[in-house]
């Protein structure tokens, strides 16, 4: 799960299938364009082209293979016919068809749908990523298919009954972040899907009114199953307990399970019973609905999680009444990954569960737990890879719990880390070199400070020479989203230091033209580009042509561009798809609020809704 | 670089008309956030109805303490957290204050009442503190240090959801302040036949 998880993030991303298309050289008519060959390769060719596959199947990750998919047609051919996974960035990049007809034996897909600004309501629903006819095209193509992934796409419920009725192989379904499905979805996939390992829902969309929901968990086969995964922490509706309990108890196989918040500690306790052997266990509420028996349920609890000798992942904690805590003591020191994002517990609370998880590599956590909780993480956590800190009230005025001293205490304990997600309303330059300095495996640095325009709060100065300390000190960086009071200079740093950045978040930043063009002049590397609400207008927009066919998207809103400048763009770049998002019809018609733009092989989309313009 | 902060907020775009500081309203499109159970303007507007109704009763030297300044109009999905995680927070946030965590306070031979967010608190310590702080203007002596009323002049009761008068500090945390309806600072000489230890 883990490893999917962090397989999903924007971060790792290998440029996707259609890099190939746009290399120096091939120009855009070259040979991946898809047209067939006139006549089959003679015998010898043949025969290389066989050995060639037998070589190729060994070939996992799809940047190597997009690699050697470059050297000749021979080994385009073999590649095409050996590529068992495909990873699809941008379901408007490619044709359904266009995939299925290059890629064959396709075992498994990974396809990601709207811009991530939809996830904070920038993009209006109903503005497209539509699975469906991504659907039906593999129930046609790819019989075989056994896996699926998608990422804000939306997913309807005939969808999920045509994935289980057209797919007798189909072992295993991810959906992140989509919207459309419903139970009467969920209980039709569990009924016809037989042989499925799989399901997990992280983070979907549910509208069911509670007489709409249906018992699905029950429809799952009522012999032994296959199951090895079952996530539903997002639903939000409760599911048939004695069923889920019946299901556990056949699902010897079961390794990953987390259930959501309707679900009691004492519930709990009786499926951990049933299933000592999970790996992955998300805890639902964690609270027991009857107040005064805690203490017996407490020790029941304890030997529950004892018996979990396997667990490394531990999330939920949704309601989390703080005397429970203490049961899962004996699994901490195992545990490699906690997430506490959910939990509002304080340093006092945090501290004697987070001193014994000495191998912790990832910890999510609310900031709740303030500074203290984050020394705490800092003294005993020494492995930590990845650390993320939300915000308990994500509002711009919230008091922000954690600050630059939680941030200097993390990079000084916890030199390995890889990744941070961090936010926060008083942050300083002194502490983000110093993190800069001391944690040189940065690959991922998300500073939030959540009010806007806000500047180091001890000196008054713009956050620039931090951010700049980032892109200068780690040299292994390809993610950086950064907040706070920025100048032109920030960006005029990224541009010149940070040459392996390849996904750039920008809000409320800058000064002028010129901060968009330092980026676009100087990282050659970026891929995904997200701007909202900064001065930048045309002249910046026309500075990136040269490098928009190797990125993967571009979305700017409330900043300063025009129609015309949008218009220019689209012109000079035909296989550029520019979108121009409009929220209100009457709003004024040169300036552009929204706009989106990506590269395609197969032009324009036809199920843009009415307030998307395609330019 | 002074002066910065605000001709950059000046020249932000927004979805309102210039001069306005109206929270944002999505018109005919609707985005993913505002679908969902409280649009963000919506959101906004109850946290604050339910912070002022609180300040107005408490006077100065409210115990609120983190007490935020007027709220500037939020901007659409800034700062960037996933409507799941908003609705989540939220959701139980909701809750806690439909379930009356906002209680009023009363006291034997005071002219008026306080009114105090339980929720403010971790637990019976820093309540009876706070309660101490707050009615000591009335200079009515020293309050209970330890459960029960022994001894001392006043004892702090409270009003269950079952309407039933119950002495403070018998039950969990937890439970005291999900079932809590009302508190009442009595005479000790009153309280006495409440002591359930004793």
């Amino acid at each position: 799960m883990r490893e999917e998880r962090s397989d999903m993030s924007e971060d790792d991303d290998g440029g996707g299938e259609e890099k190939d298309s746009w290399a120096p050289g091939l120009g855009v008519a070259g040979k991946s364009r898809g047209a067939p060959d006139p006549l089959p390769p003679p015998l010898c060719d043949q025969v290389l082209e066989n050995v060639i596959e037998n070589v190729l199947q060994f070939l996992s990750s799809r940047r190597d293979r997009n690699a050697a998919s470059l050297v000749c047609r021979s080994w385009y051919r073999a590649e095409a016919q050996t590529r068992r996974e495909l990873f699809i960035g941008n379901c408007y990049a490619v044709s359904p068809r266009r995939a299925i007809d290059r890629f064959r034996c396709v075992r498994s897909l990974v396809l990601k749908g709207k811009p991530r600004f939809a996830d904070f309501g920038l993009v209006p629903v109903g503005w497209g990523a539509h699975f469906s006819p991504w659907a039906s095209a593999m129930a046609a193509g790819y019989p075989w298919l056994e896996k699926i992934c998608l990422k804000r796409m939306s997913v309807t419920d005939d969808d999920l009954s045509l994935l289980a009725l057209s797919f007798p192989f189909f072992k295993g379904l991810t959906l992140i972040c989509c919207d459309g499905f419903s139970t009467a979805g969920l209980a039709v996939f569990a009924e016809k899907c037989r042989h499925l390992r799989l399901l997990d829902l992280i983070e979907d969309y549910f509208e069911e009114e509670e007489y709409e929901v249906v018992d699905w968990i029950s429809k799952f086969p009522q012999t032994t199953t296959s199951l090895e995964t079952l996530g539903f922490d997002c639903l939000l509706s409760a599911v048939n307990f004695e069923a889920l309990e019946a299901l556990i108890a056949r699902s010897p196989a079961l390794r990953q399970l987390r259930v959501n918040h309707h679900v009691t500690v004492d519930q709990l306790r009786r499926l951990m019973v049933l299933a000592p052997q999970l790996t992955h266990l998300g805890t639902g509420s964690f609270r027991s609905p009857e107040e005064g028996e805690g203490m017996e349920h407490e020790a029941h609890l304890v030997s529950a999680f004892a018996a979990s000798r396997s667990l490394v992942s531990l999330s939920g904690f949704r309601e989390v009444a703080p005397q429970f805590l203490p049961a899962i003591y004996p699994v901490c020191s195992n545990i490699t990954f906690l997430n506490f994002s959910f939990a509002e517990i304080t340093a006092e609370e945090l501290k004697p569960v987070i001193r014994h998880c000495h191998n912790l590599q990832n910890f999510w956590v609310l900031d709740t737990v303030r500074d203290e909780g984050l020394q705490a993480v800092a003294a005993t956590c020494k492995d930590l890879r990845e650390l993320r800190v939300f915000p308990l009230d994500a509002t711009e005025d919230s008091e922000g719990f954690v600050s630059d001293v939680g941030l200097t205490a993390i990079s000084d304990g916890c030199r390995k880390l890889q990744s941070i997600l961090y936010f926060c309303q008083r942050m300083t330059n002194k502490a983000v070199l110093t993190m800069s300095k001391n944690c040189q495996e940065l690959v991922v640095f998300r500073l939030c400070i959540m009010g806007r325009h806000l500047p180091d709060h001890h000196t008054g100065e713009p956050m620039d020479e931090g951010f700049g300390a980032i892109v200068m000190n780690c040299k292994k960086l390809t993610r950086l989203a950064v907040s706070g009071l920025l100048t032109d200079k920030a960006f005029g740093y990224i541009g010149k230091y940070g040459k392996s950045i390849r996904t750039l978040s920008v809000a409320f930043a800058g000064n002028s033209d010129m901060g968009l063009r330092y980026v676009l002049e100087g990282c050659p590397k970026l891929q995904k580009l997200e701007i909202r609400d900064s001065p930048f207008g045309d002249a910046a927009l026309l500075s990136g042509i040269h490098h928009y066919y190797n990125m993967r998207f571009l979305w700017m809103s409330s900043c300063k561009l025009s129609h015309r400048g949008c218009e220019d763009v689209a012109r000079r770049l035909p296989h550029l798809v520019v979108e121009v998002i409009r929220d209100r019809p009457e709003a004024d018609d040169e300036a552009v609020e929204k706009l989106y733009m990506y590269r395609s092989l197969v032009g324009r989309r036809n199920d843009a809704p009415p307030f998307v313009k395609i330019l | 670089m002074e002066g910065a902060g605000e001709s950059l907020r000046d020249t932000e775009l927004r979805l309102g008309l210039p001069g306005t500081d109206a929270p944002e309203k999505p018109a005919l499109t609707v985005t993913r956030g505002g679908k969902r159970a409280l649009p963000e303007d919506n959101e906004e507007a109850y946290a604050k109805s339910s912070k002022s109704s609180s300040a107005e009763e408490q006077g100065e030297g409210d115990l609120c303490g983190q007490e935020p300044p007027a709220a500037k109009a939020q901007v659409v999905g800034w700062p960037p957290i996933r409507s799941y995680r908003k609705n989540s927070l939220h959701a139980r946030k909701v809750e806690g204050e439909a379930a009356g965590l906002y209680v009023k306070v009363s006291m034997d031979g005071a002219p008026y009442l306080r009114k105090i967010d339980l929720k403010v608190y971790k637990g019976y310590k820093e309540l009876r503190e706070a309660l101490d702080d707050m009615f000591k203007c009335f200079s009515l002596g020293e309050f209970p240090r330890k459960e029960g009323c022994s001894g001392s002049e006043y004892a702090i009761t409270y009003e269950d959801k079952d309407g039933d008068l119950m002495l403070v500090g018998d039950v969990p945390w937890e439970m005291f302040i999900s079932s809590c309806r009302r508190l009442r600072i009595m005479k000790g000489s009153e309280a006495r036949g409440l002591g359930s230890r004793h």
